[in-house]
């Protein structure tokens, strides 16, 4: 179990340093960060000046070392755009994405589960063919038309929700959270149907299908006649299979809610790190979208590890060294 | 005589296709006697496994009982509602499947499972159920039970898992097992021992067997009486010496004739000319007429029922007298 874990915490390093690549390749090739940063007034001489302040004149893999070093202790240099300190930054905008991505994950998952334990066990049923065929409404239309007509139906038309933004926040400690206020909450529910809603669908689709796979299984039927009740099938034999390939999908799911918020973000003006990322793409902030880069990688790389330790935990088939006797 | 622990009645089981009406087991009937091994041959198709699947109430929709009963004692079971029958599933039949790879739950320990059915069906306390399941991986030869219960299915071989599968089926103490092909997809160096395995724990607990398989040598070691289906019918039932000594029914005999006796030298294997009717296509008459050596005109119009023929032998055949018409 150690073993793997620093197997699997090696070839994260190794994912990370060749991320770290790529996004030093674009913070120094994708457009000259001088010419960004400055007007069209500026002499020519000042110029080098910066470019060579910032070290921009060292050869290509010092400067690569540099940025990895400086990477490493979480310093990505200044936005040209904001001339503030990109981790800064980012880790100010964070709190936002984070409680969003958090509460559509678990929109996404609760519902994902629920709806498909349900059309796996009543697959004939009414209710299973409507959720059937609005799951595929879920899973075909783009995430921004989902918002705009969430905001149309229930902001502009019903009123019941803010269209844009985080609404009040607090500050606790160097995190600003809006679940604690009223306004807050209501205002994350609608990015959060949003940005679920692909996600939710497709986990309900992945455990409706593994489900019925399940229900096929010798052992279910082994279950059936030793006269196990219904509840104990469904919900503990069958439910715990099911449950092996659904939270790889799901772990995924959860990188890429917080990875692909960006079109929530700018459709709700919700001000997280992707709107960031937005806005800094448009002005070619090269350090915002580097560590943008860098940062997402990290999610994902995380977010697979916890992934693959969780397997440990549901399938103990692959506890070659724990449990007992072996052959 | 004493009661018999199950009796089958004119069961037929159908199957509802785009394509007409399946009848995958037709007008079958018969007794198991309380600590009794029945066992059931036939090829495949032939409505074996079914007939048991019907018993234990374990069709898979859209097959359905069209027609018969089944008692289990005095109670019928065929038509019970379904939390019902679950009660008697385990408690009162227990089943043991064909394949052990794939009959345990690879997640949960084989004590979880254990401890999970007897509680499902008996009044007793954890500590106690687990000190029975112990108890019978003791039985069913797991070595060092105390400490292998709390294994999961993946840690044992699958002769073993067999005996695990044995264990969980006798659990909560059936008065009747129904083995679907217990050791066909075992070693053949193992068959042997689960055999003797499940025999000997079922007279044990004076648990009866039905007996499915295709293997005639598993039939004559284990059986008492042996019941020979073919075509979703019952050809030939009697006890198990005087069938394979003295079939009646041609299937019989050419099923009996077909096993390799060692000693004997032979150029070929023996066997049946032809090969079962489809279900959709099962002649006129008796099922068997186009293979049979024994045809005449009779067999090609009327069907025969399965009837007695002598003390203890029924047979569904036309050559002997007091068979009647189905």
């Amino acid at each position: 179990m150690l073993a793997f874990i620093i197997r699997r915490l090696a070839q994260s390093v190794l994912v990370m340093l060749f991320v770290a690549l790529i996004a030093f390749i674009v913070f120094r090739y994708v457009g000259d960060p001088i010419t960004a940063m400055v007007g069209v007034e500026t002499r020519l001489e000042d110029q080098e000046i910066m470019r060579e302040r910032l070290g921009l004149n060292d050869p290509v893999i010092v400067q690569f070392l540099r940025f990895i070093g400086n990477a490493m202790r979480g310093e990505f240099g200044i936005s040209y755009r904001l001339q503030q300190p990109v981790t800064e930054l980012i880790l100010s905008r964070l709190p936002a994405t984070l409680e969003l991505a958090f509460a559509s994950a678990t929109i996404a998952l609760v519902f994902g589960l629920v709806l498909g334990v349900y059309t796996a066990l009543r697959p004939r049923s009414f209710g299973s063919a409507i959720i059937m065929a609005a799951s595929l409404v879920g899973v075909s239309l783009p995430t921004f038309l989902i918002g705009i007509a969430l905001i149309y139906i229930f902001a502009v038309e019903l009123g019941w929700f803010p269209s844009f933004g985080r609404g009040q926040v607090v500050d606790l400690g160097s995190w600003r959270t809006g679940l604690l206020t009223e306004s807050g909450i209501r205002s994350i529910i609608l990015p959060a149907i949003t940005l679920s809603l692909f996600q939710l669908t497709l986990i309900m689709r992945l455990v409706r299908a593994e489900m019925l796979e399940v229900l096929r299984t010798e052992y279910i039927r082994f279950a059936k006649a030793r006269g196990l009740t219904q509840r104990a099938i469904n919900f503990g034999h069958a439910l715990k299979n099911t449950l092996v390939p659904v939270i790889t999908i799901t772990g995924l799911q959860l990188g890429s809610v917080i990875a692909f918020a960006i079109v929530t973000e700018t459709v709700f003006q919700w001000p997280g790190v992707g709107s960031l990322f937005i806005v800094s793409v448009q002005v070619v902030d090269v350090p915002v979208m580097a560590a943008y880069l860098m940062f997402i990688a990290l999610v994902f790389v995380l977010i697979n590890l916890i992934v693959d330790i969780l397997y440990y935990v549901v399938d103990p088939r692959l506890r070659v060294d724990g449990g007992g006797a072996g052959k | 005589m004493t009661e018999p622990l199950l009796s089958v009645r004119n069961l037929a089981v159908e199957f509802p296709t785009r394509h007409g009406i399946l009848t995958a087991v037709q007008d079958i009937s018969f007794d198991i006697m309380p600590g009794e091994v029945l066992g059931m041959v036939g090829e495949s198709g032939a409505g074996k496994s079914m007939t048991g699947a019907a018993i234990i109430g374990l069709i898979e929709p859209p097959g359905r009982i069209a027609r018969g009963e089944i008692w289990l004692r005095d109670q019928r079971i065929d038509n019970l509602p379904p939390e019902k029958m679950r009660k008697i599933r385990g408690r009162h039949i227990g089943m043991i499947f064909q394949d052990p790879l794939t009959s345990l739950n690879p997640l949960y320990r084989i004590s979880d499972q254990l401890i999970e059915t007897i509680r499902t069906h008996l009044p007793v306390s954890r500590d106690e159920a687990r000190k029975r399941a112990v108890k019978l991986l003791d039985d069913v030869g797991i070595p060092d039970a105390s400490r292998r219960i709390d294994d999961y299915p993946h840690q044992f071989s699958g002769g073993m898992r067999q005996r695990v599968v044995i264990a969980l089926a006798l659990c909560a103490g059936p008065e009747l097992v129904i083995a679907d092909e217990p050791t066909t997809a075992l070693d053949v160096s193992v068959q042997a021992q689960i055999i003797e395995v499940m025999k000997e724990l079922c007279a044990e607990h004076g648990a009866a067997i039905m007996l499915v398989t295709h293997d005639m040598g598993v039939i004559a070691e284990a059986a008492d009486r042996v019941a020979v289906m073919y075509a979703g019918r019952l050809a030939e039932i009697g006890p198990v010496r005087d069938v394979i000594k003295d079939a009646r029914h041609p299937y019989s005999q050419g099923l009996m004739g077909a096993i390799p006796r060692l000693g004997e030298s032979l150029e070929r294997l023996v066997h049946i000319p032809g090969s079962m009717p489809r279900l959709n296509a099962v002649p006129p008459g008796c099922p068997f007429n186009p293979r049979c050596p024994k045809v005449f005109d009779k067999c090609r119009t009327h069907r025969p029922a399965t009837s007695e023929i002598e003390p203890g032998r029924r047979a569904a055949c036309w050559l002997y007298p007091g068979v009647t018409e189905a």
